[in-house]
């Protein structure tokens, strides 16, 4: 009932408006409707002149409050490159949209139709002036393309030999970290084997890598500060985003194809705590491909640390194997009764 | 070659046959009365009256989608409160007036989808297109009425399917309008995957086909049936940008169906298209070999066009809008044309570009960035085209004129974050955060809508012989465009801090937490703009009956064709012979006679030159 009652009410409000405006037009016909055309064309030509310099100010203001409120410096080398061609193609659109807004508002008003101004110039087209424009953003279009590849073969370009891996998979709705352990090696997993219970990740303990192999199922991923790391990134069900904005980068986690990210942190999280005046700062990792109802809440975190923080820390960690004995199959060294398929996940990586 | 004896028969249902002859004496306007209700209003064939119930249609989802973001936004913008009329309005879906995360998708996906597909593409093409080609071009109708009237009805139909997929129980599809497959293929992955998407695919499904029906009608229409005299080369932009819709839909449509139809039988008969080693509800599935990333090549090959399709119409009209009211022609004709080609042959190469860290190749990767940024430079010379336009004009400021310079300024906003995105080494960051959902609302969703909006105010008149009241019009315009600017451009800052989109609640970030405040923020503004789309509707029924009277034929003094046809023209456009075309439409000077146009029908004058 209320519902229909503001509904009823906003409708008089409508009809209201209407009939003013309605009235309005009547009067033109009176007062003469050449004179209120001209009168009508200053206002709204005015209004754009008004609206271009709040848009300004707007701008600027909102510059002022989120200052302070985005991420701070980039964690990892390629992060700062990122930064500084993100900067370089802010000026170049910035100069850009300042140019032509500024003559869009600036002909609106100075064109329009007036007692002085009553007709126009007829000026159809002129080659030169389309060649001219078609040029110059195609110069400033070759710049970026340049600067944007050379950073992007450097991104993605394959981690370096040293480089630690961490695996990375995604499923509904969290993230499952995973450690190749002493052996330095991962081993074959295999999705017909996961288990809830015991095998989050299908583990084929027949290969004998996976013995030391340590799991988080918390979503925080633990890395070197100044070491390579190359994550490698897969999920369990649905297409999910490794998404590391401290560090500028982002990669699908798609089911049946495996992808990787390499980076080299370059600050741990405690400097960064001091760097932002902010006691909880934590790089997070934010899920950024929608993968369900739970996707908003799909958060990892990443402690970046010294090399004896992180020694110190991986000690205590006990493996896979020894908190989820399975009952069934046991690892066996060197040979293997089962033969384990090569998993598609390392058939595809892209690097 | 023009026209002679094409009859556009096929309407025996509604219409006597009406010979598009050009000295055909049989018009039978007289029986214009005789009609039937159905034939008339229903089914008919008369290309105004389907124009006029897409625009209807369009309008009613129109108000659906938003009312929907209006939702999604109480929640984003106020997570921690509860509003009981969600609860009254959407029941157990937001029980205690809060939305469920799963209805919080459901509601994200059905607004895109209807914003996108029914109100940008069949609300935009299918109201222009039908409206102007004919009218524009001097045709008596399109080059099938009949299947015309069948692109309306599959378009009906779909809606039907769209809107049942509302009520059912699981709820409507929630894997985002682009229902990216294992999520929209896997019943356990989410509710909305389950009859909710099956609908959602029969929906889109007959989508296709209305719009492709629609599409080769245009296609061969202005093709075949221009009046005489009108060479391609006088064919306003308005005509020029609705071919190239329609060709872009044409073309990349049938992959999209495709797509869908391999995700329905992933979905039903077992097959592994998109599906490869899935455990999901405390089972491996038997899955094997697929790609999921299969189906996003397929579906941005329509994807990407697809936002041309909504762009292109709302730019030929912006041009018409603007070279009219400047009392000017549009500046440079042919570059126009020439960008729209290269618009329209780009769009179809770089879809990759949705896709950059989907795992696909760098080097693959790397070829996209450059074709996408090529797409910066017709684009760029659009926008310069629509300066000079402007430059030494004599601007009047109708209500169409106000929204086709903001259209200008919103193209030039959002087409410049493009440029962002487009270069993969900077997509790598900003993919699928905030910063692209301001990009794309502004350079498709709200200047797109700009140019519907500019058309409807411009050829209301011709459709309804009334005009839209131009008080409550500029209230609606500025109202808008400042809305949409206070809206989306925070939204920039929020991506770049790297913001996911899609993302129900942010309370528990530490990195996006921050934002809260400006989310509660736009989600005011964002009720403001929706009431005031309210009084925009409001304006226009009203109006259709209420609105002042058109007097005479041509009221905003422009050159083209529509305008010579009587106030309230008859099925079949012209009661006498279809008018013969004689310079270009873009004759903006002085006439002779104190008049500052030429119709496109007035003989060249001894000594004048035909426009090259
Ligand atoms: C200068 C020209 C443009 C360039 C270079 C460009 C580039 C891009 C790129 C690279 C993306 C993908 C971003 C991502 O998901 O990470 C994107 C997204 C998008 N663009 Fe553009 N764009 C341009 C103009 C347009 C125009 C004119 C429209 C519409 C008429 C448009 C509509 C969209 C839409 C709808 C999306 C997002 C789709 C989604 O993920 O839901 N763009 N654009
Ligand atoms: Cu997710
Ligand atoms: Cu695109």
């Amino acid at each position: 009932m209320a519902g229909f009652i503001i509904f009823l009410l906003v409708l008089l409000v409508f009809v209201i408006i209407y009939q003013i405006g309605k009235s309005s037009e009547l009067a033109s016909i009176i007062r003469g409707e050449e004179y209120v055309k001209l009168k009508t064309n200053r206002t709204i030509a005015s209004l754009f002149v008004v609206f271009f310099i709040l848009g300004i100010y707007g701008i600027w203001k909102c510059n002022e409050y989120f200052k302070g409120m985005m991420l701070p410096v980039a964690a990892c080398k390629t992060g700062e490159r990122y930064d500084s061609m993100f900067m370089v193609t802010l000026a170049v659109t910035g100069v850009v949209f300042f140019a032509t807004q500024a003559v869009l508002f600036w002909f609106a008003f100075k064109y329009q139709s007036s007692e002085k101004r009553k007709s126009s110039y007829f000026f159809s087209h002129s080659n030169s002036l389309e060649v001219i424009w078609t040029t110059i953003p195609a110069i400033a279009m070759t710049i970026l393309v340049a600067i944007g590849l050379r950073n992007w073969f450097e991104v993605t370009a394959p981690a370096p030999a040293n480089a630690m891996v961490v695996e990375i998979v995604g499923k509904q709705f969290n993230w499952l970290v995973r450690y190749p352990g002493k052996d330095n090696e991962l081993g074959v997993r295999d999705f017909r084997k996961i288990n809830d219970a015991n095998n989050v990740l299908g583990l084929d303990w027949s290969d004998p890598h996976n013995a030391d192999d340590i799991i988080s199922a918390t979503g925080e991923m633990h890395l070197v500060v100044n070491r390579p790391v190359k994550l490698l990134i897969g999920s369990r069900d649905v297409i999910h985003d490794v998404g590391l904005p401290h560090f500028r980068l982002k990669m699908d986690a798609v089911p049946g194809i495996s992808s990787t990210l390499s980076f080299t942190p370059t600050i741990t999280t405690a400097e960064m705590k001091t760097k932002t005046g902010n006691p909880d700062f934590v790089y997070e990792i934010a899920c950024d491909q929608l993968c369900g109802s739970g996707h908003y809440s799909m958060r990892g975190t990443i402690i970046v640390e010294t090399q004896e923080e992180y020694d110190a820390w991986m000690a205590k960690q006990p493996t896979y194997y020894s908190n989820n004995k399975p009952t069934e199959v046991k690892p066996v060294a060197g040979n293997t009764t089962e033969k384990a398929e090569p998993k598609a996940t390392e058939k595809a990586m892209i690097n | 070659m023009n026209n002679a004896a094409i009859t556009l028969d096929g309407s025996h249902l509604s219409h006597p046959a009406i010979s598009n002859d050009h000295h055909a004496e049989e018009h039978h306007a007289h029986e214009h009365h005789e009609q039937h209700f159905v034939w008339k209003y229903i089914f008919s064939q008369d290309h105004k009256m389907i124009s006029k119930q897409f625009i209807i249609t369009g309008i009613i989802w129109a108000i659906i989608g938003a009312l929907f973001s209006v939702f999604f936004r109480l929640q984003l913008g106020f997570p921690d409160t509860s509003f009981p009329i969600m609860e009254k309005m959407l029941g157990e879906w937001a029980k205690g007036g809060k939305l469920t995360p799963e209805f919080y998708y459901a509601l994200v996906t059905m607004h895109g989808t209807i914003l996108v597909f029914f109100v940008l593409t069949a609300g935009l093409s299918g109201t222009f297109a039908n409206l102007l080609i004919p009218l524009q071009i001097g045709a008596r109708d399109m080059a099938s009425p009949f299947m015309n009237m069948l692109s309306y009805w599959f378009f009906f139909l779909s809606s039907v399917f769209m809107l049942v997929s509302l009520f059912v129980e699981t709820g409507p599809a929630s894997g985002g309008w682009t229902t990216y497959p294992p999520l929209s293929a896997l019943k356990e992955a989410s509710k909305g995957a389950g009859l909710g998407m099956d609908l959602w695919l029969i929906s889109m499904a007959l989508f296709v086909v209305s719009s492709l029906l629609g599409g080769l009608n245009y296609i061969s229409t202005v093709l075949n049936m221009r009046t005489k005299g009108m060479t391609m080369t006088r064919m306003p932009l308005t005509v020029w940008a609705l071919l190239f819709t329609a060709v872009l839909g044409v073309l990349s449509f049938p992959v999209l169906f495709s797509g869908f139809v391999l995700l329905i039988f992933d979905r039903n008969f077992g097959t592994s298209f998109y599906l490869s080693e899935i455990f999901i509800g405390g089972k491996a599935l038997s899955h094997i070999g697929g790609s999921a990333i299969l189906y996003q090549h397929l579906f941005w090959f329509l994807g990407h066009p697809e936002v041309y399709i909504i762009m292109l119409p709302g730019m030929g009209m912006a041009s018409e809008i603007l070279s009219i009211n400047s009392r000017k022609p549009i500046f440079g004709y042919f570059a126009m044309i020439i960008s729209l080609v290269g618009i329209t042959f780009l769009a179809f190469v770089v879809w990759a570009h949705h896709m950059f860290v989907t795992g696909m190749s760098p080097f693959l990767g790397s070829v996209f960035v450059l074709l996408t940024l090529c797409i910066a430079v017709p684009s760029a010379v659009k926008v310069f085209n629509w300066l000079t336009t402007l430059w030494r004009g004599n601007i009047r400021y109708n209500v169409q004129m106000c929204f086709a310079i903001g259209f200008v300024s919103l193209f030039i906003s959002g087409g410049l974050t493009g440029i962002f995105l487009g270069n993969s080494a900077l997509d790598i960051h900003l993919h699928d955060t905030y910063f692209v959902i301001a990009h794309f609302h502004i350079v498709m969703g709200v200047s797109g809508i700009f140019g519907m909006f500019a058309g409807i105010y411009h050829w209301f008149p011709k459709m309804f012989g009334r005009f839209l009241n131009s008080t409550l019009g500029y209230i609606h315009f500025f109202v808008t465009i400042i809305g949409a600017y206070l809206i989306f451009w925070p939204m920039h800052y929020e991506g770049i801090a790297g913001m996911p989109r899609r993302y129900y609640d942010i309370s528990s970030w530490q990195s996006f937490k921050q934002f809260q405040p400006i989310n509660g923020f736009i989600s005011i503004v964002s009720i403001i703009v929706f009431a005031v789309q309210l009084l925009f509707v409001f304006n226009f029924f009203f109006s259709i009956f209420r609105g002042r009277k058109m007097t005479t034929k041509n009221p905003w003094g422009a050159t083209s064709l529509e305008w010579t046809t009587d106030i309230h023209p008859i099925h079949g456009n012209w009661e006498g012979d279809i008018p013969e075309v004689h310079r270009w439409p873009y004759d903006y000077k002085d006439d002779g006679n104190g008049g500052d146009f030429i119709p496109q029908t007035v003989p060249l004058r001894p000594g004048e030159e035909n426009h090259k």
